[in-house]
């Protein structure tokens, strides 16, 4: 949510600043999702791409003996950085400075942008080919350069589909999935000015367009702009992971590279990489191994670009670290295993989060980025069914996480109106102090039968409005339990030995399940 | 105060007295080698690079002309760059071999294609990894030709990715290629050849 003044401070560290990049959702999540699960052709493209991401992804990892052994070392590593972040991101800039680099620090979004912006106008440059990068998105970077003057072309063959599509990303890693063919070449024959007329629909035609189309930019680029998957703090040497070659391309190149990465990117020491380059591919795109990885380190003379910048982007993560129940989110590698196997990701798709970070580790990494107040509804955006939980690789106990934030928002928006919740749970305590308030209320509550359907209520009134933004309500049932009671127990009573407690009714009452009781 | 103080300063205001503790020893638990023979790796080196559809030939070091020009010509390749370094046997009959000398991207582009050699390869996951010493080449050459050769010896290959991260030296620029370029952003079909090489074929030598 877009709002005005500044964005809120978590323990003295600012969060994310608002105005600024893509980490704030116009809407809220339950309006957003609602919407989102009306588009059919939406929820058919992510259950198709969903499904088979999640058994690719299991097979290559059932390949594994060592899996557990694997995700345990990739939780020790990443808890080591951030508990020793300072040293290793100094650790870094030495290294990277030592072999030709130029680093760069930015407290948040509007100094990365203006950092990038000056390196592409020193280079003389009015164009950069970029290297698919959820980090320049969160921060706006391609609106920024379009402000100066510079265009960013996206190489990434989704990336370019969502650009050339004046669209949003979708998913982190195939992030045009909510479009279908025919849709692209429509965008294509209509955004891309050289397209061929006769452009058919077939995935490979499409492909092979977007090949054309971009190499031309590719062999006359002097910028490119890229993020990073990993930094190494031992070496200095930068990691790109991909699978079209855009990647290579943009980091081979150009003359100027620039580089824009997180602070928690950073990983301490060069073996590391033997485990996160299992942990990575397998759980993103479901292979053993992704089609190219480029690491480099500073400039290497004659082969690649000659001038190196790595800019290291704060905005917010600072304030995450110094949440102790939620600086596990910083563990991300942005694999996106824990969006294939959410139900709620499943269904309502990306655009819904309102974040470049969607699905469940978005739903506690944007809040975390922003502060609560300006992601509130995203921690609820969650069954807690904790398959998240059970796929990251780096064991990120996402439903922790979400409960925490939850309590947070509470806590934090404490002192403002009473909530719908605080108002209903001050009039359940009211009519549950007395039996005889009990039962009027649920003859009270039958009334609701006539506004159901299917059994199902779609809204309740105020003030339990709230509960059925995201969520049908079953309709109370036409006798309540106690009513059933009094009219089996007259034939009942004597075999049943007397009248127990509805708390510990048997399994086996004669006469069926009472209506009313959930199976 | 500069934007790098002021980072680090809030990450130690945010890490708070955690930061005191000692560095944790690098974990481990995982498997570090594959205790495979040299054939086994081979051969699992040849089926996992076959299953994302690199081209695959086997060769003895003495008949590795003759499969060299075995597979250009089933390419139709008769105009190659190749790296300074790269050692083949002898010459090949009506191929043209280019030594890269700093060639311009776009002259890169006219070629049919590049022969290199390769640093390590890694059988588990079917990656060949070329660190552009002698043999291999700068990153631009195997990237802009869209056909590219690369010759494996079988002292190169190792079991798993963690072995492979040991042998490479991380101050050269590294590539690690496992198949041909591919994407799958258009409903998830997956098609091959985008930027990279459309074509990967790989000549693994000995064993």
């Amino acid at each position: 949510m877009s709002r005005d003044g500044p964005a809120p401070v978590y323990l003295g560290l600012p969060t994310a600043p608002r105005g600024v990049g893509h980490l704030r959702g116009t809407e809220p999540f339950p309006v957003a999702a609602r919407r989102a699960l009306g588009n059919s052709q939406l929820r058919r493209n992510l259950g198709r791409a969903t499904a088979t991401i999640r058994a690719k992804r299991a097979a290559v990892v059932s390949e594994l003996p060592d899996w557990e052994q694997l995700r345990l070392a990739g939780q020790a590593i990443k808890t080591e950085t951030m508990r020793h972040l300072d040293r290793y991101l100094e650790q870094l800039e030495s290294q990277v400075a030592a072999r030709g680099g130029v680093v760069h620090w930015a407290r948040d979004a509007v100094e990365a942008n203006r950092i990038v912006v000056d390196l592409v106008r020193a280079a003389g440059a009015t164009e950069a080919v970029k290297v698919k990068s959820i980090v320049t998105d969160e921060i706006g970077l391609n609106e920024a350069l379009a402000q100066a003057g510079i265009r960013a072309l996206e190489t990434d063959l989704a990336e370019l589909i969502v650009q050339l599509g004046h669209d949003r990303p979708s998913h982190i890693l195939v992030p045009a999935i909510h479009r279908n063919r025919a849709e692209i070449r429509d965008i294509f024959l209509r955004e891309m000015g050289d397209a061929d007329p006769g452009l058919t629909d077939s995935p490979a035609a499409l492909t092979e367009a977007a090949r054309l189309h971009l190499r031309r930019a590719f062999l006359s680029a002097r910028v490119g702009i890229s993020g990073a998957n990993f930094a190494i703090a031992e070496t200095g040497t930068l990691c790109v992971v991909e699978s079209e070659g855009n990647g290579r391309m943009c980091l081979t190149l150009p003359d100027v590279l620039i580089t824009v990465m997180g602070i928690e990117k950073v990983l301490p020491a060069w073996a590391d990489l033997g485990v996160f380059m299992q942990l990575l591919p397998r759980s993103s795109t479901g292979e053993r191994m992704n089609p190219y990885t480029s690491m480099w380190t500073g400039v290497t003379p004659g082969d690649g670009p000659q001038q190196f910048h790595l800019v290291l982007l704060d905005n917010g993560r600072t304030a995450a670290l110094a949440d102790p129940a939620g600086r596990s989110a910083l563990h991300c590698i942005r694999c996106s295993a824990c969006l294939n196997v959410c139900p709620v990701y499943e269904r309502v798709g990306g655009h819904a989060y309102g974040s470049v970070y969607p699905g469940p580790i978005g739903a506690v990494l944007s809040p975390m980025l922003t502060g609560v107040e300006d992601n509130a509804t995203l921690p609820y955006a969650s069954s807690l069914c904790g398959a998240c939980y059970q796929v990251c690789p780096v064991r990120i106990d996402i439903p922790s996480v979400l409960v925490h934030l939850r309590a947070r928002h509470v806590e934090e928006s404490h002192g403002r109106l009473p909530s719908p919740e605080a108002v209903t749970m001050a009039a359940a305590s009211w009519v549950l102090a007395r039996p005889a308030r009990y039962q009027a209320g649920q003859r009270a509550g039958r009334l609701g039968r006539l506004a159901s359907r299917d059994g199902r209520l779609r809204r309740l009134p105020p003030p339990l409005a709230g509960w059925t933004v995201a969520r049908d309500a079953p309709a109370p049932p036409a006798q309540t339990f106690r009513e059933w009671w009094r009219a089996h127990s007259a034939g009942e009573a004597g075999r049943a030995g007397g009248v127990f407690p509805p708390g510990r009714r048997s399994r086996g009452v004669p006469g069926g399940r009472p209506p009313g009781e959930a199976p | 105060m500069s934007a790098r103080d002021e980072v680090l300063g809030r990450i130690r205001t945010a890490v708070g007295p955690d930061r005191d503790q000692d560095p944790a020893p690098a974990p481990g638990g995982y498997r570090t080698h594959a205790g495979l023979g040299t054939a086994q790796l081979l051969d699992q080196l040849a089926e996992r690079l076959s299953d994302y559809r690199a081209r695959v030939r086997r060769a003895e070091p003495g008949g590795l002309l003759d499969t060299v020009a075995g597979a250009l010509a089933g390419r139709g390749a008769r105009r190659l760059a190749v790296p300074p370094g790269l050692d083949l046997p002898g010459p090949l009959d009506g191929v043209q071999l280019v030594v890269d000398d700093g060639l311009p991207a776009r002259e890169l582009d006219g070629f049919d294609g590049v022969i290199t050699g390769a640093a390590v390869a890694i059988a588990q996951t079917g990656t060949i990894i070329l660190d552009g010493s002698a043999g291999q080449g700068r990153r631009a050459l195997s990237l802009i030709p869209d056909y590219h050769l690369c010759l494996v010896q079988a002292a190169q290959v190792v079991g798993l990715v963690p072995e492979a991260v040991a042998r490479l030296r991380p101050d050269r620029p590294l590539t690690w290629i496992s198949g041909p370029s591919a994407t799958s952003d258009i409903e998830l079909d997956r098609v091959e050849g985008v930027h990279g090489p459309r074509t990967l074929e790989v000549i693994l030598i000995g064993g």
